[in-house]
């Protein structure tokens, strides 16, 4: 598994993780290119069947991140978000799903540094634990 | 302290004496209809049925195995705008803690109903009870219940309880107006009538029942029913566990999955009006499944399986009471129920929660605190 390259799909909130994102960029800060970002307008708007549609079509990591608690821009929407992922870390275990597939963090619009830190961690504990179950068999 | 009173049985048969009851209640000036199992006039089956005329009485069964739907939703349809009339609604406990749920997800209205609980005796599933039930839908009903009271269980004729029914730990309601206790009372002479609200007490105290206390046996029975129900419970969770715990045995388990939905169609508490599988989300573009296919070598039709059933878990899962509707639904004999139950033990331990147990509570994906669950955030292990 030397030279596994893992997929992983982040969604990331317009007002904090996609500006971090934005700002590791300006500041020359690299990231792995495993990390596919989808900008969405707050993590309160993602759907645990965008988790599941990306897990069960051989994504390896599923990240959801946004502003940190108390500065979300929808005022409540990432407190939303973060009951809907403890939902998913009850459901996907159960089928075989490492729970650190499924990741959520708090990245502010100002944590550049920490954003494309964060990444490369995801990466390299994605890498540890492999590629995704869906991407081997056959999922119907 | 909860009104008990005693209803005699002694010259009748037990569902004729609940005929009785439901007549006296049904004669009330304010009781407008009663929703309750009864026997269709033209075929041996048993449906939820509104009746209005006392007379009309005459073929409620509400003891037979029948079990053809989650009645939830029925009282659901009649209670979501004010209806102008109070109506009693017989339920079995699983339905009654469906709807339960579908109150809280503003989907009906205690209102206007009264809800009666019989100690459930459980059912079978449809294809079995049309195997049972013969000719006389009357008889064979009280050859049931007279199994089931007097210890002898309730497998007959090579049919026996549906899963669902055999792992329910509820089979005493905890959430009506008015319950008739059968477990632990000796219904060859009477059954217990008991008011559990002002709204259950204001009906049955006219009546002019015989008072009576809690025939202390009482608890027992249902303390052993449920020991008994729990271990099978915890049993077939291990099983499904076991069954469903890599994607590859998930795949195995849901193989025979034609993406009917039926079971969703089933599930009392599945109340999207459009579900997003029938919506144009998944009525994929032509090319796109040849590009699936191209990607894969090889796609099994229609798509989307897992992904369905495992959306459903994360949509519902929260609110699945076990009343085992998607199973007696599947045409395929995917043993649905015990997935989403044994899933639903956990989504529910997850959050506190258990569906049906009180008004109360909001579900789960309808409120957040702002300091909770803050292990599942980070990237640390």
């Amino acid at each position: 598994m030397q030279d596994f390259e893992p997929s992983i799909v982040a969604f990331v909130c317009n007002w904090c993780t996609y500006t971090a994102s934005d700002l590791a960029g300006t500041s020359r800060l690299s990231y792995p290119k495993n990390v596919r970002l989808i900008r969405v307008m707050c993590t309160g708007m993602v759907d645990p069947q965008y988790v599941i549609k990306a897990l069960l079509e051989g994504a390896d990591g599923v990240l959801v991140s946004g502003c940190h608690p108390g500065d979300c821009h929808y005022i409540n929407g990432n407190f939303k978000a973060r009951r809907r992922i403890k939902l998913l870390k009850e459901i996907l275990p159960q089928f075989g799903f490492a729970p650190e597939r499924l990741r959520l963090t708090w990245i502010g619009a100002s944590d550049g540094i920490q954003f494309a830190e964060i990444m490369h961690e995801l990466v390299a504990q994605i890498k540890k634990l492999g590629p995704n179950e869906a991407k081997l068999k056959m999922v119907i | 302290m909860a009104k008990i009173w005693k209803f005699r049985t002694k010259d009748q048969t037990l569902s004729g004496s609940l005929q009785q009851l439901l007549r006296s209640i049904l004669e009330m000036e304010e009781i407008s209809a009663i929703l309750v199992p009864r026997r269709l006039p033209m075929k041996n089956m048993v449906m939820p049925m509104l009746v209005s005329d006392p007379q009309q009485l005459d073929g409620v069964d509400p003891l037979s195995p029948a079990f053809p739907m989650n009645t939830a939703k029925i009282v659901s349809r009649l209670t979501r705008k004010p209806m102008g009339g109070k109506v009693v609604v017989v339920l079995r406990p699983c339905e009654i803690r469906a709807f339960v749920e579908l109150v809280k997800l503003k989907q009906g209205h205690t209102d206007e109903i009264v809800i009666m609980a019989i100690d459930c005796l459980g059912a079978y599933k449809n294809s079995d009870y049309f195997k049972f039930v013969g000719t006389d839908v009357k008889a064979s009903t009280q050859r049931f219940y007279q199994s089931v009271l007097s210890g002898r269980g309730a497998a007959l004729d090579n049919v026996d309880l549906a899963e669902a029914c055999k792992s329910c730990e509820y089979p005493v309601a905890s959430h009506a107006d008015i319950l008739i206790g059968l477990y632990g009372v000796t219904t060859d002479d009477h059954f217990i009538v008991q008011a559990l609200t002002p709204a259950g007490e204001a009906i049955l105290t006219p009546l002019n029942l015989r008072g009576t206390q809690m025939p202390p046996e009482r608890q027992k029975a249902i303390d052993d029913l449920i020991a008994a129900r729990t271990a099978y419970r915890d049993q077939m969770f291990a099983r499904t566990a076991e069954a469903t715990a890599s994607l590859e045995k998930l795949t195995t388990y849901l193989a025979n999955c034609v993406n009917c939905y039926n079971c969703r169609v089933a599930c009392p508490v599945c109340y999207c009006k459009e579900c997003v599988f029938v919506t144009d989300v998944f009525n994929h573009e032509p090319a796109q499944y040849l590009r699936w296919a191209a990607r894969k070598g090889v796609i099994k039709m229609p798509t989307d399986t897992i992904f369905y059933h495992i959306t459903r878990l994360a949509h519902m899962s929260t609110a699945c009471v076990g009343c085992g509707q998607c199973s007696n639904a599947c045409p395929n004999d995917i043993p649905v129920m015990e997935l989403f139950r044994t899933v639903a033990a956990r989504t529910q331990k997850g959050f506190n929660y258990e569906a049906g147990r009180s008004l109360e509570e909001k579900p789960p994906l309808s409120e957040f605190r702002e300091n909770e669950f803050n292990e599942v955030v980070g990237i640390s292990v």
